[in-house]
């Protein structure tokens, strides 16, 4: 099973492969991908130092080109595809079909792989976007464990799946909240629930309000955890109760399916987090690194280690994990 | 240019257009018992609708009406005078969701809206005519053709977008050249569906496990609302779906579809789908002119590409 850890910078990339990364995705600095955040990303210059520090490692460079191109601006997208390619990318992970198909003419010997934004949550989405030749299909955070493994036994393409990082509970690339509060959304600007739109306000009692566009997403006791207005994570009233009405603030972890995923012969697990810090991504990695290799060594005896589960619950959400949609209580 | 100008004597209808709007029911996203079923769908036979969509699109535990009874409900509108489409399942998870799809697909006689691109292969290897739905990811021309080539009769834009989005797709020579080749259509009233889940949010909001839900959609007919901490109503919880927390209401923008749209859709509701379907036809008719005065829960923002629960006052040009 491939490890492929997410970088915003060279920095986080070099964190990555010297924690013992098998691939490290990257993105554009622009709106050609769904982590389009100030500060974050490579440009042309970067991703060819990146690439070329990944291959003398022995390693992989995936590029994401994974949000929709917009009509009046198709270029951009056709560039970021040619750009991935002249920097030496050995993947390019893509949602849109436009995109796809430019790849698949102009680069048919570059892999694609589908992105999670493709939202291919089933065999006959799979077989559509096979006509764009893609290797690899990323499979979206909505599906249980159940659903994961009946599309691995009856497909022959590779799957990527999420294991650890923030939790997307909606179908990627079919949510349309954050447009909805702010005017922009995961596939017309690449990113979700944006900064630009959120406001914090202490209030006299010792209070602290999240905003996002001005719609109060949470409101936090002194005493509590305030964590980042993701509308999908605020506390919303239903007739009278008040409670996270989509989702709490937590991580996705799946160190506990491990076995599992690889029984059912998952190429890759993924790490979120293109947005997080070099530090970030060397801790989870090596976490990750070792558990991959201790289940290697003796498939039979693998057990969670406590400490590998305190560093991860450290580095999440709200300091919680969940299985997520993996496992069906969650749902 | 003057997108209005063929509209802007106050006593035109809006439909002498060389290309007059049709007006259509999109299908019933909420879970109503079968009895509301059959009546709303009696009520759609002697409405103004030209086109009624028709089918499960959310949650495949909903069986109060089965492919059966839709098929029927199909055939009862299509005697009125209907043009009726199948829409199916949204997000397709197993392999009897894929079954369920395959049994819409292969009716025989009525086009589907494919809401998933699995929809999409399975009408493509049968060479058949589909509606690509809102949910489906098309943001360009590019991706659009490429539908048509699939075999896409109308396109139903995603409801995040634009009149200017739209505009730009349809002003590409790659689009302008086949524009006589498909219908565009534009969800134009209703909660807008905004996200798809593995978890289901109704019975989450009742304490129960997906598994255990009890099917306790039907007992919410319109949704519950989520407010935020300070009353705003912010999404409606339909099952795994999430809908606006408002209702998108683009009556005063039809003007500004003409020329561009061929289909608006209006998404039902439990109460006034037929008042508010008869408004839209006034508007169209040229009955009702100028700007009409909406509710203060109704947006429509993603029209003017705004932030989708925004409501503008623009002026209209019939006005």
């Amino acid at each position: 099973m491939e490890l492929l850890c997410p970088a915003g910078s060279v920095a986080a990339l070099k964190a990555a492969i010297e924690n013992g990364a098998d691939a490290v995705y990257v993105g554009l600095k622009n709106d050609t991908n769904a982590r389009n955040f100030a500060g974050l990303n490579l440009d042309d210059l970067k991703l060819a130092e990146a690439c070329a520090y990944v291959h003398k490692a022995g390693k992989k460079l995936h590029v994401a080109i994974n949000t929709f191109a917009h009509p009046g601006s198709w270029p951009r997208w056709q560039q970021a595809v040619d750009q991935a390619v002249a920097a030496g990318a050995d993947a390019l992970i893509i949602a849109d079909m436009a995109v796809l198909a430019y790849a698949a003419e102009h680069y048919p010997h570059i892999e694609r792989h589908l992105s999670v934004q493709a939202s291919a949550t089933n065999l006959a989405a799979i077989e559509f976007y096979r006509q764009f030749g893609i290797s690899r299909v990323v499979l979206p955070r909505v599906l249980s464990i159940q659903q994961v493994r009946a599309i691995a036994r009856s497909s022959d393409i590779e799957l990527e799946v999420f294991a650890f990082g923030s939790l997307c509970i909606m179908a990627e690339g079919r949510c349309y909240l954050s447009s909805y509060l702010t005017g922009q959304s995961p596939n017309t600007a690449g990113a979700c629930s944006p900064a630009a739109f959120v406001r914090w306000q202490e209030n006299n009692d010792g209070s602290l309000e999240s905003r996002l566009n001005g719609v109060l997403i949470d409101k936090f006791a002194p005493n509590e955890t305030a964590g980042y207005p993701t509308l999908c994570k605020g506390r919303f009233e239903v007739e009278g109760e008040l409670y996270h009405t989509l989702e709490e603030p937590t991580s996705l972890n799946t160190l506990a399916l491990l076995p599992e995923l690889k029984r059912e012969g998952i190429a890759s697990l993924k790490i979120e987090g293109r947005q997080r810090s070099p530090a970030y991504v060397a801790s989870l990695t090596r976490v990750w690194r070792q558990a991959i290799d201790t289940l290697a060594a003796n498939p039979d005896a693998f057990n969670v280690q406590a400490q590998w589960d305190q560093v991860l619950a450290s580095l999440s959400e709200g300091s919680q994990t969940t299985l997520g949609a993996y496992h069906r209580s969650w749902k | 240019m003057s997108l209005f100008t063929h509209a802007t004597t106050a006593a035109s209808p809006l439909n002498t257009a060389a290309a007059p709007l049709k007006l259509a029911l999109g299908p019933v996203q909420y879970y109503w018992p079968k009895a509301q079923m059959l009546d709303f769908y009696q009520q759609a036979a002697s409405s103004p609708a030209q086109v009624v969509y028709l089918g499960e699109t959310v949650c495949s535990k909903r069986r109060e009406l089965k492919f059966s009874d839709y098929l029927a409900i199909a055939q009862m509108l299509r005697e009125a005078g209907k043009e009726v489409v199948l829409s199916t399942l949204t997000m397709l998870e197993s392999p009897s969701e894929l079954k369920e799809l395959r049994r819409y697909c292969d009716n025989g006689e009525f086009w589907i809206e494919a809401n998933d691109v699995g929809a999409i292969q399975m009408v493509q290897e049968q060479q058949l005519p589909f509606v690509a739905g809102a949910a489906i990811s098309v943001y360009n021309h590019k991706a659009l053709r490429q539908l048509l080539q699939l075999g896409m009769k109308r396109w139903v834009m995603p409801v995040e977008l634009s009149r200017d989005w739209l505009q730009d797709i349809l002003q590409q020579p790659l689009i302008a050249d086949v524009r006589d080749c498909f219908e565009v259509e534009v969800f134009a009233f209703g909660h807008l569906p905004l996200a798809w889940s593995g978890r289901c949010f109704t019975a989450r909001s009742e304490n129960r496990a997906k598994d255990q839900c009890e099917l306790c959609c039907i007992n919410y007919p319109k949704g519950r609302i989520a407010n935020s901490q300070e009353g705003e109503a912010v999404f409606l919880l339909n099952g795994i779906q999430t809908q606006s927390g408002d209702r998108y209401n683009l009556l005063n923008d039809l003007p500004s579809m003409l020329g561009l749209a061929d289909v608006v859709r209006l998404s039902p509701e439990p109460e006034q789908s037929f008042e508010w379907l008869d408004k839209f036809q006034q508007k169209l008719s040229g009955a009702a002119k100028g700007h009409q005065p909406l509710p203060a829960g109704d947006c429509n923002g993603y029209w003017h590409q705004l932030a989708g629960l925004q409501q503008t006052h623009l002026k209209q040009a019939d006005d």
